[in-house]
């Protein structure tokens, strides 16, 4: 590669511009040279898109679309819901069941195995030979039949989890059923590094409890009127990998137990306004920390308050600054009393639960708050931080970044049936929530990223799941937004996350909402597997930009993974590669880390070492690239990423 | 502890590779899926209706009713959250052939009627309804309308932590009747209304308590 990717005076201010931008604006911005554009001004293709379930107008931005594949004719009709990896097996859970496709050859899904037994959620899971099945709704039965069990009580009804073997990949045998007191919404299954003999599952449950006649032991009381109450607890289940039958809830960890002070975050800077400008007033102000809210007490409940203080020490006149200290904490006690006595105020389930067993930490997205637990023992996860968001409706799900210093939430608003992002709905609802994890492992805000193209009534739409992409040396996601179609970002710099690429298609119908769109999105080995509702599955590339190069791609496809749970997120590693290096070369270049004659001549010894013949000629030229790189790095203003260049050099001298 | 899956659960046959056929059958299944509701689910779709209305008309009071800046943020998630649903009612009755009210704003307030006709012939929104669980009472609509400022905000809390708690509350009555919530729409959404209104009554009784924490004399 020679020549400059990307003008340099432009560079930096189009990557500003883009953070809102739209992908008009933004391509508009790179051939004016950065003039930047306001964000609004040129219209996003995804806008007004023609509606259709099989010829729905589509929008395309630095992705390609190589497969479309429609559902099986059982399942055709039926919500397709989340996907799960293996080999070269992709595996989406549909309402009737679910599917298993071979992406061998991505451009040309073939079906493998339908296998008809409905209930919702069908979110799926895999481990080895084992397949995972979330049944929450009542129709479910524990013999997959077709005729819902009528009756609130019966003893045929399946809401829990199923377990498959799928050994024979054409023909999976049902070993193992666990069932739930609040059904399976979704779940998590955990392998635990240190256990090689079982794989544990977290159960995400949100529909109501069941009768304890149809589940001995199920109530739906509060903790503190009975101690087995089902609610404010997750379940989790062992399953015993040589005996599958045998699973079994271990444990029901009250994770949520006196929550009811996590540190709070930032709000949004208007609401932090208002803040500042009623303290500057001299209001009274307090911070409800458990639910992320500030409240700015009436100046006549205040004036009332503060008398009443003066009252209680026996006082009389105006109200001195020691009053004003003990009314604030008799408003601090009176908080805690309520909460006290009412019992435990944090949420009553998790949504979703996200393991990152590498990390030994998980993000747990639970009603009303974001946790973040210590899951090393992964029958006792332990919560070590949580936040709230005023802002956020129902925490759903999420993801963190591949070295763990960031974790992003997203706000299910409104349940994904409702049609959130339209022009009238505020930037900030139905979001992600962009958080840096500390070194005490708190959790501090940095910002929200909503996919920007404004969408129509008929489209529900609102944050949904998604994973990494691994491009290295950036935080790159892609993610679903339902019939808002999936949009890839960067949010390696915490506060400005940008849009880079996106899929839209108009609504599955133009008369009225019907449910439709992107249930989740994933990188898998290449390319990026999509689940689609109504339409079925659809297989993407990425395309190179100036957002992303192909270099990064090729970096990114470098990465191999023998299998992928949504909620299970793994460590990407990058085997050494030239792809990584120049990745690592065109990034510098982006940040302007490294002088553009020092990068031509950094490129040109890269190709130069690729194509030498002998190992050890190869193996000199790294290693003296890579020491040169090291002493460039003292003087960059990208002194990182010159050192993860280096590294890159010397790994690739050290193999094979 | 498991059962035998039934027979013939592994299935390959492919969907019509035809546009026009494939949508067909789609839109077959979506119409033999509407079939499977109940009388109970219908109740509670229309019941709900009026109860969502309710919320939407009180949460609209908040801007002219001197609601504070938290207040007023809640009101407006209720309004964008609660309209939505109610559209999402009304089609679901209209999608079954089902009567299904008509809606309209008059002096801020968001009338239901329903259709003539019907045994609880055009119920405003209000009068029927006040037999369902957490809706506010006329004695109690007419209070908090008076009220201003802080009192608006504690009595506002007060009565929609019990309206939240009255929908949970049909949600779980819902559940337990024969048959009811088999409806793949009406899961969803009932099982929606319990988590979604769950968390905002925790939200809402914080605000709550620190109002209260600001008034010992109460």
């Amino acid at each position: 590669m020679t020549g400059s990717l990307f003008p340099r005076p432009m560079v930096r201010r189009s990557f500003v511009t883009a953070a809102r931008a739209t992908a008009a604006a933004a391509l508009a911005a790179a051939t004016l040279g950065g003039t930047a554009l306001p964000a609004q001004s040129a219209p996003d293709p995804r806008v007004g898109l023609k509606a259709g379930l099989t010829d729905a107008g589509e929008a395309a931005w630095n992705v390609k679309r190589i497969a479309s594949v429609a559902p099986a004719e059982k399942f055709v009709g039926s919500t397709n819901s989340d996907l799960a990896f293996t080999g070269q097996y992709v595996i989406q859970g549909n309402y009737n069941g679910w599917q298993i496709w071979d992406i061998a050859n991505p451009a040309a899904p073939s079906l493998v195995t339908g296998y008809y037994c409905p209930a919702s959620q069908s979110d799926v899971s895999v481990y080895k030979n084992l397949l995972f099945i979330s049944g929450e709704g009542l129709e479910g039965r524990l013999d997959c039949g077709d005729k819902g069990p009528r009756e609130p009580v019966s003893k045929e009804r399946l809401r829990g989890l199923r377990i498959f073997d799928i050994t024979d990949i054409r023909n999976p045998k049902n070993v193992g059923n666990v069932q739930t007191c609040r059904g399976s919404h979704t779940h998590t299954v955990l392998v635990d590094p240190k256990d090689k003999a079982n794989v544990y599952v977290y159960i995400s449950g949100s529909a109501p409890v069941r009768p304890a006649g149809e589940l001995p032991g199920c109530s739906n009381a509060p903790p503190d009127k009975d101690s087995t109450s089902a609610l404010f607890r997750i379940e989790v289940i062992k399953v015993p990998l040589a005996e599958p039958s045998k699973a079994a809830i271990v444990s029901s960890p009250r994770i949520f137990n006196d929550l009811v002070a996590p540190p709070r975050h930032g709000q949004a800077p208007a609401d932090k306004a208002e803040v500042e400008k009623a303290k500057a007033a001299g209001k009274f102000v307090f911070e409800i920390a458990a639910i992320g809210e500030t409240f700015v007490l009436p100046d006549a409940q205040a004036r009332q308050g503060l008398e009443q203080m003066v009252k209680m020490r026996g006082g009389t006149g105006e109200p001195t600054a020691a009053d004003s200290t003990r009314f604030r904490e008799f408003v601090n006690k009176q908080i805690e009393g309520m909460v006290g006595s009412e019992g435990k105020k944090g949420p009553t389930q998790c949504h979703d639960i996200t393991v990152y067993p590498a990390l030994g930490l998980a993000g747990g997205a639970c009603e009303g708050y974001g946790l973040l637990l210590d899951i090393r023992d992964p029958a006792n996860p332990k919560r070590v931080a949580a936040v709230a968001d005023s802002n956020f409706s129902y925490w759903h799900s999420a993801t963190f970044n591949n070295d763990g210093t960031k974790v992003l939430f997203t706000d299910e608003w409104g349940g994904g049936g409702g049609p959130k992002c339209r022009d009238t709905d505020p930037k900030e609802w139905g979001a992600d929530a962009i958080f840096t994890i500390g070194a005490d492992r708190q959790l501090s805000f940095q910002s929200y990223f909503k996919m920007p193209a404004a969408q129509t009534s008929q489209e529900n739409c609102v944050a949904h799941n998604g994973s990494m992409i691994p491009v290295p040396g950036r935080d790159i996601m892609v993610q679903s937004w339902y019939q808002g179609g999936i949009s890839i970002f960067d949010w390696t710099d915490a506060k400005k996350p940008f849009e880079i690429a996106f899929h839209d298609r108009g609504p599955v119908d133009s008369t009225k909402m019907q449910m439709g769109g992107s249930w989740s999105v994933y990188w898998y080995n290449g390319v990026i597997v999509n689940s689609e509702i109504a339409r079925g599955l659809d297989i993407f590339e990425l395309q190179p930009s100036q957002f992303l190069t192909a270099n990064e791609i090729a970096a990114a496809k470098t990465v191999k993974l023998d299998y992928l749970n949504a909620q299970g997120q793994p460590q990407y590693v990058w085997p050494p590669s030239f792809a990584r290096a120049r990745a690592f070369a065109d990034q510098l270049e982006r940040s302007g880390g490294l002088p553009a004659a020092r990068l031509t001549a950094v490129r040109a010894a890269l190709d130069q070492a690729e194509a030498l013949s002998s190992t050890g000629a190869r193996r000199r030229a790294l290693t003296a690239l890579a020491k040169s790189l090291t002493a460039d790095a003292a003087g960059s203003s990208d002194s990182a990423k010159v050192t993860m260049l280096a590294t890159a050099a010397t790994e690739l001298a050290r193999a094979k | 502890m498991f059962a035998t899956p039934v027979a013939a659960q592994v299935t390959t046959a492919p969907a019509p590779r035809d546009p026009a056929a494939f949508e067909a059958l789609y839109r077959a299944r979506l119409d033999s899926a509407r079939l499977r509701f109940t009388a109970a689910d219908v109740r509670f779709m229309r019941d709900m209706i009026h109860h969502h209305a309710q919320a939407v008309t009180i949460s609209q009071w908040a801007p002219t009713h001197g609601a504070s800046a938290s207040i007023r943020t809640l009101a407006a998630r209720i309004i964008n959250a609660q309209r939505d649903e109610i559209a999402l009612m009304i089609a679901w009755l209209r999608d079954r052939k089902q009567p299904a009210p008509a809606l309209h704003e008059m002096d801020g307030q968001l009338m239901v009627h329903e259709p003539a006709g019907d045994g609880a012939a055009m119920s405003h929104d209000g009068h029927a309804g006040h037999a369902m669980p957490g809706m506010l009472s006329d004695a109690q609509l007419k209070e908090l309308d008076a009220a201003r400022g802080a009192e608006f905000d504690r009595l506002f809390l007060t009565y929609m932590i019990a309206h939240h708690k009255g929908a949970v509350t049909m949600v779980d009555q819902l559940f337990a009747t024969d048959g009811a919530g088999q409806d793949e729409a009406v899961f969803k959404f009932a099982s929606d209304v319990q988590v979604d209104q769950r968390t905002e009554v925790q939200r809402m009784e914080l605000m709550l308590g620190a109002l209260r924490g600001g008034a010992p004399s109460r």
